[in-house]
């Protein structure tokens, strides 16, 4: 089954006609996503097309969803323009929005999260991967990729991945790839301070969802979402987790990269996360390289 | 990012927010002019410097103290020409020091009591938090530890921003009444405002001040700003010092690089955040000691990887270079030429180790073998670390 997103979950771009989005549109409409819809104000009734594809533009999300059945939609808008465009498809009553945006101003954020209250639209990032559903063909063809994730590195399978990094998320990924292990879902929550869903509201549903058998859980410095989710999961969670936290050699005080990534006042150390994760009996990876190995290890595969 | 003492004070000003009287000088002539305008009994010369510590620092000239109280312009003149364009050294700027341009001049206000009041985002109810205390001058750290009920925290419901009601019982609860209660609303509202409208991510007042006198003010002021956000805060970014930064930051910022440096002798270049701090923990793990966080972003250019080269060259400490790319969407022939043709530009003549994976990682390790540069090629992260914190310890 899967989470969030599945095979013939429609999807909408918005940004589309942008250098960003645009590009990776084409790699979903190649991935074989149902990637059903376009919207760049200003340009509606053109047609977006791709090897064959022919993708419908639209002013508003508002039509877009109106006339395409799209239920989530991914944006690829610049920052400036990021909160306004996640408040549309919030508004417009969409299953799940999907930011990949980086850099959005926490202000900003802050007032998106005072206007979804109440709403019904899942937000997962901003500053994002997005997320992949793999699909059953050769290099995981057929799948659900929402985002930036490179599609091929995927295999469907039983083992969830949430991360709050891109590229760290690819790594695990491929771990678990080249070793015959395929995936439920990979979902990247971003590493943004103030985002739509946490590692928590993924474990959750990686544990109700029956496709999904092991999970892998990769943090980083700052916060405490990564503690919040280890206490929940002790308590509820029977699938087996192996976590790695990226960070522990971070001084404290400077951001990595990252907004949230940032060690301070004391709080938000690698130590005390990692210390968390084993209180809660899930396997933490010694290093990145260890991910998939000590997943496979904990699950007794 | 962060500004100078004096670019607080005039936030201050701008916004509202009572702080001490003075003004910025640059010349010991200056330094006399705003003293003789204060005309007030005792003045405050500060050095402006971003470090902390400045009162128990030396200057390389000799000179004790980068903050001094002084009784007449004259001796605030004499003071600055002992400050100004000498280099001080705190426990913060590392034995270097920092280049003083530019001094404050204020009034020397009779402290009766000192109080902490901070603003910031708050990632836990996505929100703001307002973080008072009755402990002002000291590390707040500290007293959370110590005596965290001297604590009080107030969460800004962002809808609403900061009502009067929440500033009075911030006031009562730091023992403030009588005409400090109005005078508390008013320049904690302002600050929220300033806030707010600057983009902050922390402004952090310590101490907060009660003066002899009556008054409340700022007295001294940390603020951090939202670096998301500087795009619409153009005299936010008209305040930067480049002088205050890391030369090798301030390069890297130019080129759309994420560059820190550290303390150790192994340079790291990353594509994306979380590998790239992943790539410094496992370099940890196997007994090295990581020289920088490097990102070069998820569509590196051949400019920017030759440019990070030479960031990380420039560090006189390094003695080895791990690459870890994982080319998701990017080819990594694209990442193998952009290094073959940084190799032969900046001549690296220590060990480097590439760890190439992902799309089109065959062509790029054939790139990388067929250029004739000394390189160790690496089969994963892991294989990479051990790899190159073993040239490092060689070499």
């Amino acid at each position: 089954m899967a989470i969030f997103v599945t095979p013939q979950t429609r999807i909408l771009v918005q940004g589309i006609t942008g250098d960003f989005g645009s590009r990776h549109a084409k790699l979903s409409l190649d991935y074989g996503t149902q990637l059903v819809a376009g919207v760049t104000p200003g340009k509606g009734g053109q047609v977006f097309e791709h090897n064959g594809h022919k993708v419908p533009v639209f002013d508003t999300v508002a039509e877009a969803a109106r006339e395409t059945g799209a239920t989530v939609s991914v944006i690829f808008v610049p920052p400036p323009f990021a909160a306004d465009a996640i408040l549309e498809s919030v508004d417009a009553a969409l299953d799940l929005a999907v930011a990949i945006t980086e850099g959005i101003p926490v202000n900003d954020m802050i007032k998106v999260k005072v206007g979804m209250a109440g709403k019904k639209t899942r937000l997962i990032g901003p500053n994002c991967p997005g997320l992949v559903t793999p699909g059953t063909g050769k290099d995981s063809h057929g799948g659900c990729r929402i985002g930036i994730a490179p599609g091929y590195i995927h295999k469907r399978g039983n083992v969830g991945v949430v991360s709050r990094s891109g590229t760290l998320t690819y790594e695990a990924v491929w771990q678990l790839t080249s070793r015959g292990i395929g995936q439920s879902t990979c979902v990247g929550i971003g590493g943004d301070p103030v985002n739509g869903t946490s590692h928590l509201d993924v474990l959750k549903m990686f544990n109700e969802d029956p496709e999904t058998e092991a999970i892998i859980m990769i943090g980083e410095i700052g916060g405490d979402k990564e503690e919040e989710a280890a206490a929940w999961a002790k308590a509820n969670c029977k699938k087996p987790i192996a976590a790695f936290i990226a960070g522990a050699s971070a001084p404290a005080g400077r951001r990595m990269g990252h907004a949230g990534a940032i060690v301070s006042g004391g709080k938000g150390t690698a130590a005390a996360k990692i210390a968390a994760m084993k209180d809660a009996g899930i396997a933490v990876a010694p290093t990145p390289s260890a991910m998939a190995e000590t997943l496979l290890k904990h699950w007794g595969k | 990012m962060n500004i100078h003492e004096y670019q607080a004070r005039e936030l201050f000003g701008k916004y509202g927010v009572a702080t001490q009287p003075g003004c910025v000088a640059s010349t010991p002539e200056e330094a006399e002019k705003v003293a003789v305008e204060l005309g007030t009994k005792e003045l405050i010369v500060k050095a402006q410097i971003h470090a902390g510590g400045r009162g128990k620092g030396t200057f390389k000239n000799g000179f004790k103290g980068g903050v001094h109280v002084c009784a007449s312009p004259a001796e605030a003149r004499d003071i600055a020409g002992k400050m100004l364009g000498q280099v001080l050294v705190t426990h913060q700027t590392g034995a270097e020091g920092k280049l003083v341009g530019k001094i404050f001049v204020g009034e020397a206000v009779e402290i009766a009591r000192e109080l902490y009041f901070a603003v910031l985002h708050d990632r836990a109810t996505s929100g703001y938090t307002i973080i008072a205390s009755t402990e002002g001058g000291v590390n707040i750290e500290e007293v959370a530890e110590h005596t965290p009920e001297k604590i009080v925290k107030v969460a800004v419901n962002p809808a609403l921003g900061l009502q009067a009601y929440q500033s009075r019982n911030l006031a009562t609860a730091l023992g403030l009444r009588g005409p400090l209660i109005n005078q508390a609303v008013k320049l904690f509202g302002n600050l929220f405002t300033l806030f707010v409208k600057c983009d902050c991510s922390m402004v952090e007042v310590n101490p907060l001040v009660v003066t002899k006198d009556g008054r409340l003010m700022a007295l001294d002021a940390k603020f951090n700003f939202d670096d998301n956000a500087l795009y619409r805060q153009p005299d936010v970014v008209a305040m930067r010092d480049k002088t205050e930064e890391d030369p090798r930051e301030v390069a890297a910022s130019e080129f759309n690089l994420n560059y820190i440096g550290l303390d150790g002798n192994i340079a790291c270049l990353v594509n994306g955040a979380g590998l790239a701090m992943a790539t410094m923990d496992i370099i940890q793990h196997y007994g090295g000691s990581p020289a920088n966080f490097l990102d070069v972003g998820g569509g590196a250019s051949k400019e920017q990887v030759t440019a990070a080269f030479k960031i990380i060259l420039s560090d006189p400490h390094v003695r080895g270079i791990l690459v870890n790319i994982f080319g998701g969407i990017m080819d990594c022939n694209v990442i193998a030429n952009g290094i073959v043709a940084a190799a032969k530009e900046v001549s690296i003549n220590i060990p480097l180790v590439v760890r190439l994976e992902g799309n089109n990682v065959a062509a790029g390790k054939a790139t990388l073998a067929a250029s004739g540069l000394a390189l160790v090629s690496a089969d994963s992260l892991d294989d990479a670390a051990q790899k190159v914190v073993a040239a490092v310890k060689n070499a």
